[in-house]
């Protein structure tokens, strides 16, 4: 991971605020793909920008805890599933203390562990995280362009497609990444180590 | 060393809490859409209904209290809707004339509340009957709310979201909502899971 611009210091704080907004709720909340595809990403690069201001000896702890990024990044991938269900996406809107978990769970639980964890992670720990991502992406998308039920109460079955669409594609572009990756090394050359 | 047992231990940890909050967050692995978890929810915990005046397609007022004292299948409709509904209508029409005794006895009432009020009047509601096939009257009461208040209570009561599809008409997560003598909504099936329907009030009535 590149050292972070020390500028614009409280980016991710200032994120998390503008989409916490009513206006950025309700309109990356209107459609299901943005919900998942938009919103969800920024409020973990809202975490992940804030992992900068972690005081130095908070930030020694969690290593000590973190061997190789791997209770860091597990704890991502955990955090993320739920969030991936069509009943929490529903309950998100319509239950307050929902969005408040989600407000808060995407940024601590998933970006900053993210922010803290990938730098200390090898190549095989990193292998493992992606793949599995990718494969998450197939299996999610392909559930939602396949389903031939409204799984939403709030969101139509086109909706459901175009985020199942999207997860697909995403995951295609993430594989030929990887793959491009692993034959020809990193293009700034900071290939995986 | 001490640092890889902390992180084995930290990770077990995540693992077992995740496990615990998806098991909450999906009654136990059972429930993963919001419609899954109100059919789990019903099931468990019926739900007594409020107090809701209806407008019926004879035009008469009626209240939801006053039907109380039979089992009710309720469904929630549109009567433009030329789709789905239609099939969910026509499943009520071949209900009406498989409960007929029931429904001739006052044991069971079918009942089709519309969600779109200010285009559903009692002459709308009649000509929906008679398009699926069915008779005004004779069991099955189709009525629209007497009101948004009731509008709103009733849907929130039943769990019911109608979404406008973009076209002019509204997706819904229908169903056949099946409600006891006392008043509580106890069971919520597939909209076409007719025969399930029937013979749940039948068993439950002893014939």
């Amino acid at each position: 991971m590149k050292t972070l611009p020390q500028d614009g210091m409280w980016g991710g704080l200032l994120l998390w605020l503008v989409l916490a907004t009513p206006a950025a709720r309700g309109f990356l909340e209107a459609s299901m793909s943005l919900q998942m595809l938009v919103q969800m990403p920024l409020l973990g690069l809202a975490g992940y920008l804030l992992a900068r201001h972690l005081p130095e000896r908070v930030r020694r702890v969690l290593a000590s805890w973190d061997r190789g990024g791997v209770s860091g990044l597990l704890l991502a991938a955990v955090v993320s599933l739920p969030w991936m269900l069509p009943r929490l996406m529903d309950a998100a809107l319509a239950a307050p203390w929902v969005e408040l978990a989600k407000f808060t769970s995407l940024p601590l639980l998933i970006g900053l562990p993210l922010a803290l964890s990938w730098p200390r992670a090898g190549l095989v720990v990193r292998g493992v995280f992606l793949m599995e991502m990718v494969a998450t992406a197939f299996r999610v998308g392909w559930l939602y362009l396949v389903a031939p039920q409204q799984l939403c109460v709030n969101y139509l079955v086109d909706d459901q497609q175009r985020l199942g669409t999207a997860l697909l594609v995403l995951g295609v572009l993430a594989t030929l990444v990887l793959a491009c990756q692993l034959m020809w090394g990193h293009p700034r050359g900071a290939a995986l180590r | 060393m001490a640092m890889a047992w902390r992180t084995l231990l930290a990770s077990l940890l995540v693992l077992v809490a995740g496990t615990v909050a998806l098991a909450l967050a999906t009654d136990d692995f059972r429930a993963y859409t919001t419609e899954g978890a109100r059919r789990l929810e019903v099931a468990r915990h019926p739900r007594s209904l409020p107090e809701a005046r209806l407008q019926t397609a004879a035009g008469g007022i009626t209240d939801l209290d006053g039907l109380r004292g039979r089992w009710l299948l309720v469904d929630f409709i549109y009567t433009r809707c030329m789709t789905y509904c239609a099939m969910q209508g026509q499943g009520f029409a071949r209900l009406q004339r498989e409960l007929a005794p029931q429904l001739a006895a006052g044991q069971v009432v079918l009942l089709s509340l519309s969600f779109d009020p200010g285009r559903d009047g009692p002459a709308e509601l009649a000509a929906y009957q008679r398009r699926l096939g069915g008779t005004t009257g004779a069991g099955w009461l189709a009525a629209r709310p007497a009101g948004a208040e009731e509008l709103a209570t009733l849907m929130r009561a039943f769990g019911v979201v109608a979404l406008d599809d973009g076209f002019g008409g509204f997706v819904h997560n229908a169903a056949i909502n099946v409600v006891d003598p006392e008043g509580r909504l106890v069971a919520v099936l597939d909209q076409d899971a007719l025969d399930e329907a029937r013979d749940f009030v039948l068993a439950r009535l002893g014939s």
